[in-house]
């Protein structure tokens, strides 16, 4: 998005640059018209309000969590099991540690496994859907059958087995998850760009001398930025609920560490009667992920794109 | 494209896509650290035994012979023996794959018999009150972890109310000799009306729990389809011509609204067997997914391929069925594939 400050203004005439800061002027505009449409959405403006809620009590919460030392190894057996009380308001889990402190953990965990998946997948996804979409041909097919190949098992199975043949830990659940998720930003990127590549613009840059590099990044990719941010939200709440499942399995956060899915799991054994142990946390990814569609959903309607999870 | 060129060029991509898929699970079955011979005799093992065992299992041939002794094994169905069960894999999936069949096939039946008749009434009553439940329930069902909707009925229907079996397939007291492994179906075909009244109600939470995330695509894709197709002229000349409401809504209407409907009804049957992993663990369904899990905990390797692999010829084919329905209900999709190519 931001383009105004091009390498083509170092080497070509006044006129040029003088088009370049016209067409940001231009690019400026329509994100300052899309955000005014955004603040209108009262959904989407409580989606981003959760999740900078979360982000940033997930950040802060060895400061803001009551109990910062039951993230990790802490045992009060005298306190297992307490119901929810002003000392502690989601109650305490097996082995007497605070359940809100935990799920504060939790969501560190939780979004920095969106971090890695998406700074890892989305990047790749992207150029390669750059490439197979510019270049098309022999270059296209191979990339999208490796994305066809990678489709072909539900992620959450792929991810699974691909963590089992490694060893059962959280890097190993994110790396197998990233593995996967560079594929659906591939088929969305390369599907924008095959049409985009015939259009008049594409074909006046290319007759003025640009290679395909400057073809690609600078001409081409501005232009699926807005499919590609909302997929990226939408993707945000889907990471969350893969790893959940995936930790809820026993394959990604390992205890002690406080992993949404993992408290989920352990607490299923002390139902009926202790049941905040297990519901809060499973509450908690809702909420979280509820943000991520909620927004998702709103920049969905906001730049008017057809973006599926 | 005439169709059968379609459906070649579909079926080439299926193949392919699976054949990647065993290079892929093979791949990573080599160059996992833990030797598989060693993991079969266990850590009391000498070094002796683990190199015979090696041997014996090929472990020392050329990745190529590997591979193209593992395509041998799975093309005859021979998946090797499962660490855990001590029994041929082909048997273990054989027993379990039919619990997760009924259960999957159950939720897509929830899914259809609820999901398209909320969408028709949303459309029809667009921006009313069923249209913005319809919203909410969406919203909330693709929001919400399947595996949190499981637990939740667990508490709710199964430890409150005490309505339903909180896990398993059968109650003990009742005994059913296995003839397909479908319950439902060994129990009406024995006659024991009571066994199978209990299926049901062994079914109906996790079934639920499962269809949830789908139902709300599928209401909310039919409802937009339906929306889309209600405006057109034809729509509104058989309105004109006086034909019954019901009759224009669910023959005309959504006839030719259930396109979309049809792809999203694949995807999530697909998406069902994943999210079927987790439904499983939550109720204790003794199916495939429930093997598949407990194979990964223990590093069953053979076991934990056979299941990736019956997952990925299931979603593969249902990919290709539809590709099927799709190329003969709207002949349009034909001639996309022949553009993109």
């Amino acid at each position: 998005m931001s383009t105004e400050t091009t390498d083509a203004g170092q080497s070509t005439p006044e006129s040029e640059s003088l088009l370049d800061s016209v067409v940001s002027q231009q690019r400026r505009e329509l994100w300052a018209r899309a955000w005014k449409r955004f603040v209108s959405r009262p959904m989407s403006v409580a989606g981003l309000l959760i999740i900078l809620v979360v982000v940033v009590a997930a950040l802060l919460a060895p400061v803001v969590a009551p109990y910062p030392e039951h993230a990790g190894k802490y045992t009060d057996f005298a306190a297992a099991l307490q119901g929810p009380s002003l000392d502690h308001p989601l109650g305490t889990d097996h082995v007497g540690r605070d359940v809100l402190s935990r799920i504060l953990f939790g969501y560190r965990l939780s979004l920095m496994m969106v971090g890695v998946v998406l700074g890892f997948g989305v990047p790749v996804g992207v150029v390669l859907g750059l490439v197979a979409g510019y270049y098309g041909g022999w270059t296209e097919t191979i990339i999208m059958r490796l994305t066809d190949t990678a489709l072909a098992l539900p992620p959450l199975v792929m991810a699974l087995a691909i963590t089992s043949a490694l060893q059962p830990t959280l890097w190993n659940a994110m790396l197998a998850i990233a593995a996967l998720w560079w594929t659906w930003h591939t088929r969305l990127v390369q599907s924008i760009v095959a049409s985009e590549r015939t259009e008049e613009y594409v074909q006046a840059a290319e007759l003025a001398g640009a290679g395909p590099l400057h073809v690609m990044f600078r001409e081409i990719l501005p232009n699926t930025l807005s499919p590609i941010l909302v997929k990226v939200t939408l993707d945000a709440g889907f990471v969350i609920l893969i790893g959940a499942g995936l930790s809820f399995i026993g394959v990604g956060v390992q205890p002690p560490q406080p992993g949404l899915g993992t408290m989920v799991s352990q607490g299923t054994n002390y139902l009926p009667d202790s049941w905040w142990f297990a519901v809060f946390p499973g509450l908690a990814i809702f909420i979280l992920v509820m943000g991520f569609n909620m927004l998702g959903d709103g920049l969905r309607d906001v730049f008017d794109v057809e973006v599926n999870r | 494209m005439k169709y059968w060129q379609y459906l070649v060029r579909r079926l080439t991509g299926g193949v392919v896509s699976l054949l990647g898929l065993s290079i892929i699970i093979f791949g990573v079955s080599r160059i996992l650290p833990g030797n598989p011979a060693r993991m079969a005799l266990g850590a009391m093992a000498s070094e002796k035994q683990v190199r015979e065992l090696s041997r014996e299992m090929g472990l020392t041939d050329p990745l190529w012979q590997q591979y193209v002794q593992y395509m041998q094994g799975l093309l005859t169905g021979d998946l090797g023996q499962s660490l855990e069960t001590k029994r041929e894999v082909a048997t273990d999936i054989a027993q379990y794959l039919p619990a997760t069949l009924e259960l999957i096939t159950v939720a897509m039946m929830f899914t259809v018999v609820f999901g398209i008749p909320l969408g028709v009434i949303a459309a029809q009553n667009k921006d009313g009150a069923v249209d913005h439940a319809t919203r909410l329930v969406a919203f909330f069902s693709v929001s919400v972890p399947g595996f949190f909707i499981g637990v939740m009925f667990q508490l709710i229907f199964g430890y409150l109310l005490e309505w339903f079996p909180i896990t398993g397939r059968l109650a003990s007291e009742y005994s059913v000799d296995r003839e397909t492994g479908f319950l439902l179906v060994d129990t009406l075909a024995a006659g024991q009306v009571d066994a199978h009244l209990n299926v049901w109600l062994h079914l109906l939470l996790p079934a639920l729990a499962l269809s949830m995330a789908g139902m709300g695509q599928v209401m909310r894709i039919t409802r937009s389809s339906m929306i889309d197709v209600q405006d057109q002229d034809y729509v509104a000349a058989e309105r004109g011509f006086g034909l019954p409401s019901w009759l224009v809504t669910y023959k005309y209407t959504l006839k030719n609204a259930f396109v979309p409907t049809l792809t999203i009804l694949g995807l999530l049957y697909a998406s069902l067997l994943g999210n079927a992993f987790l439904i499983e663990v939550v109720f204790s369904w003794p199916g495939l997914a429930l093997y598949g899990v407990t194979a990964v905990m223990n590093n069953d390797f053979n076991a934990v391929v056979g299941v990736t692999m019956t997952i990925g010829v299931a979603f593969v084919s249902i990919n290709f069925v539809i590709d099927v329905l799709l190329g003969r209900v709207d002949p349009r999709i034909r001639l996309q594939v022949e553009e993109a190519t």
